[in-house]
């Protein structure tokens, strides 16, 4: 029962996003846009970090790849828009495997340390390697071509593009969906809470933890992807080890043991990072102190808690 | 019975320059319970590290079924037949008790490896689940959260994750600590019908000289990481050294060695 009203109303949830174009200023169309690649981006972290329990620093690593992966393909081979998201996720994946290859043999900070590590390594190439890369202006200037699939498109127009961001986060997040409910994905939460058990139940726990954390990684390249057509830019601060504490803040923001956690967390700090900042300039204090008080009081972050307190009055 | 499941030549460790376990020698036969006594300290946990592949061996040999497995992972000795519990609880706290053996099965059974499956869907593995949880008689509990139920559960739950591998040998290390002396002879109970089942072959390490005695067919007696002894319930009670150093041998006998 109570299980069908939750599907009724992420329905209803999803039935607005579609009419915000409608019914919203061309500000919240963009509000709204990176609401959710970076609720997709913070989804796919989750996935290491709420699931298999992996805290790692360098998550921007693959979403800042991602983008510049897109970036590149639109300008020098201009290929379709859906291609060049593939790139991105094809690109993301083989970096994952890369760093992800040393990172899963550490534990706890040292794995968090090596991933951070491994970040400020992508970041230096990003911003150095100018012939490629364009250096700290990063690359703009492409084009948006067609869609491709045959269908035609003008991603060019904010609402157009916001439209196709919002069609291909839902099928991204019912496939992340999907693994977390798949028999892999119960693996990944019982190597969250008892890794060496599952060891001894005769599973190479590195394998798994690689396998979570390239498919992470290429989710996060999607995201990636997403950005750079967004912002016409990609840039190394999407490759910042800044960048990559956004995932966690939202992941913490909005819940790390539910799936929508992480998405509810990208609304909430968009959306107050958007407000607070129209009216003060210390973001960072009204962010730090609402964290500071998520973490004491409300472990479970905002969609954790309300649905705790939801399950409770309504038994 | 006749050929051994197990085959240990010359296993020793040492850390640093102590030996914590040194130049044992054991064979354990198909479908026997061997029971492993010794004082805190005698190397029965470093030993129990060893044959699970927690530890490297500094020497010697492990044969399981005429496979060396000196020093492989855990993954693959669990692969390939041995299955452990440990002396402190050893579960999946936040999911349910049903669900902890249902990770186990699901690794047993290769569906780890399934990405688009739904979990709680996979009927085969919850049926065998409960089958496993009524096996050991905790499964009225199977919905309960696994952190939840009592210290006693905690264990059997743990036992019927460790069976859940369908193991050739299974290592149970104090299956009994700190259990009420009711839960100790329930425990007792099972394992001994477990092992009249003449489906498993067990080694387990014990301090209750009780369990000891009602579940073993032999006991390999440990001392300062030595084998002391190794032989039936009755050999043992009667072996003079045995006698001295662990079964409370009358405190009048031991003042008077020691004294003399």
């Amino acid at each position: 029962m109570k299980i069908k009203i939750l599907w009724a109303l992420l329905t209803l949830v999803i039935a607005g996003l579609i009419a915000v174009p409608w019914i919203a200023s061309y500000f919240y169309i963009f509000i709204f846009t990176e609401i959710l690649i970076l609720g997709l981006f913070a989804a796919s972290f989750n996935l290491i970090f709420g699931y298999t329990g992996m805290l790692s620093f360098g998550h921007a690593a693959f979403f800042g790849i991602g983008s510049y992966a897109m970036a590149l393909v639109l300008i020098y081979l201009e290929w379709p828009f859906v291609v060049g998201l593939l790139v991105s996720m094809g690109v993301s994946a083989l970096l994952a495997l890369i760093i992800g290859f040393f990172c899963v043999r550490l534990n706890e900070v040292y794995f968090a340390m090596l991933t951070l590590a491994f970040g400020m390594m992508v970041f230096a190439i990003a911003y150095q390697w100018r012939s490629v890369t364009n250096g700290s202006d990063g690359l703009a200037g492409f084009s948006l071509g067609s869609f491709g699939l045959g269908l035609d498109l003008t991603l060019a127009n904010p609402a157009v593009y916001y439209h196709v961001v919002l069609a291909i986060v839902v099928i991204a997040s019912a496939v992340l969906y999907l693994v977390c409910r798949s028999s892999f994905g119960m693996i990944l939460r019982a190597i969250r809470q008892n890794p060496e058990r599952v060891s001894f139940a005769g599973l190479n726990v590195r394998t798994y933890r690689l396998v979570a954390f390239v498919i992470a990684g290429s989710f996060a390249g999607l995201a990636g992807g997403l950005i750079a057509p967004f912002l016409r830019v990609a840039s190394p601060e999407l490759l910042h080890w800044s960048m990559s504490a956004e995932p966690i803040l939202m992941a913490i923001l909005g819940g790390t043991g539910y799936f929508l956690g992480p998405f509810v967390g990208s609304a909430v700090f968009v959306l107050l990072e958007t407000w607070i900042t129209s009216f003060t300039e210390s973001w960072m204090l009204v962010l730090g102190i609402i964290l500071a008080l998520m973490v004491i009081f409300f472990r479970k972050g905002l969609l954790g808690t309300v649905l705790d307190w939801w399950m409770e009055i309504k038994k | 019975m006749t050929n051994p499941i197990l085959t240990i030549s010359n296993l020793t460790k040492r850390f640093g320059g102590n030996a914590a376990v040194s130049s044992i020698n054991l064979d354990v036969m198909r479908k026997e319970t061997m029971a492993i006594i010794g004082p805190n300290g005698a190397g029965k946990t470093t030993f129990y590290n060893m044959v699970s592949g927690r530890m490297q061996p500094s020497e010697g040999n492990i044969t399981l079924d005429g496979k060396n497995i000196t020093g492989l992972p855990p993954h693959k000795i669990s692969k390939l037949g041995i299955s452990r519990s440990f002396q402190i609880n050893n579960i999946f706290p936040e999911m349910t008790v049903q669900e902890n053996v249902e990770v186990v099965l699901s690794a047993y059974h290769g569906h780890s490896r399934k990405l688009f499956n739904i979990a709680s869907r996979n009927t085969g593995i919850q049926q065998e689940a409960v089958e496993l949880l009524k096996r050991l008689g905790v499964d009225s509990l199977k919905d309960q959260r696994a952190e939840v139920i009592s210290y006693g559960d905690k264990r059997l739950l743990e036992i019927a994750m460790v069976l859940a591998t369908r193991p050739k040998l299974v290592l149970l290390d104090e299956p009994t600590a700190g259990m009420t002396p009711e839960e100790t002879r329930r425990t007792t109970r099972l394992i001994k019908s477990l092992a009249n089942s003449g489906d498993y072959t067990f080694l387990i390490t014990e301090h209750d000289m009780d369990v000891v005695f009602d579940l073993a067919d032999r006991i390999l007696v440990m001392h300062r990481g030595e084998k002391l002894f190794a032989g039936t319930p009755a050999e043992v009670k009667s072996h003079p050294e045995v006698r001295r150093a662990y079964l409370g041998e009358e405190e009048d006998e031991v003042t008077e060695e020691t004294g003399a």
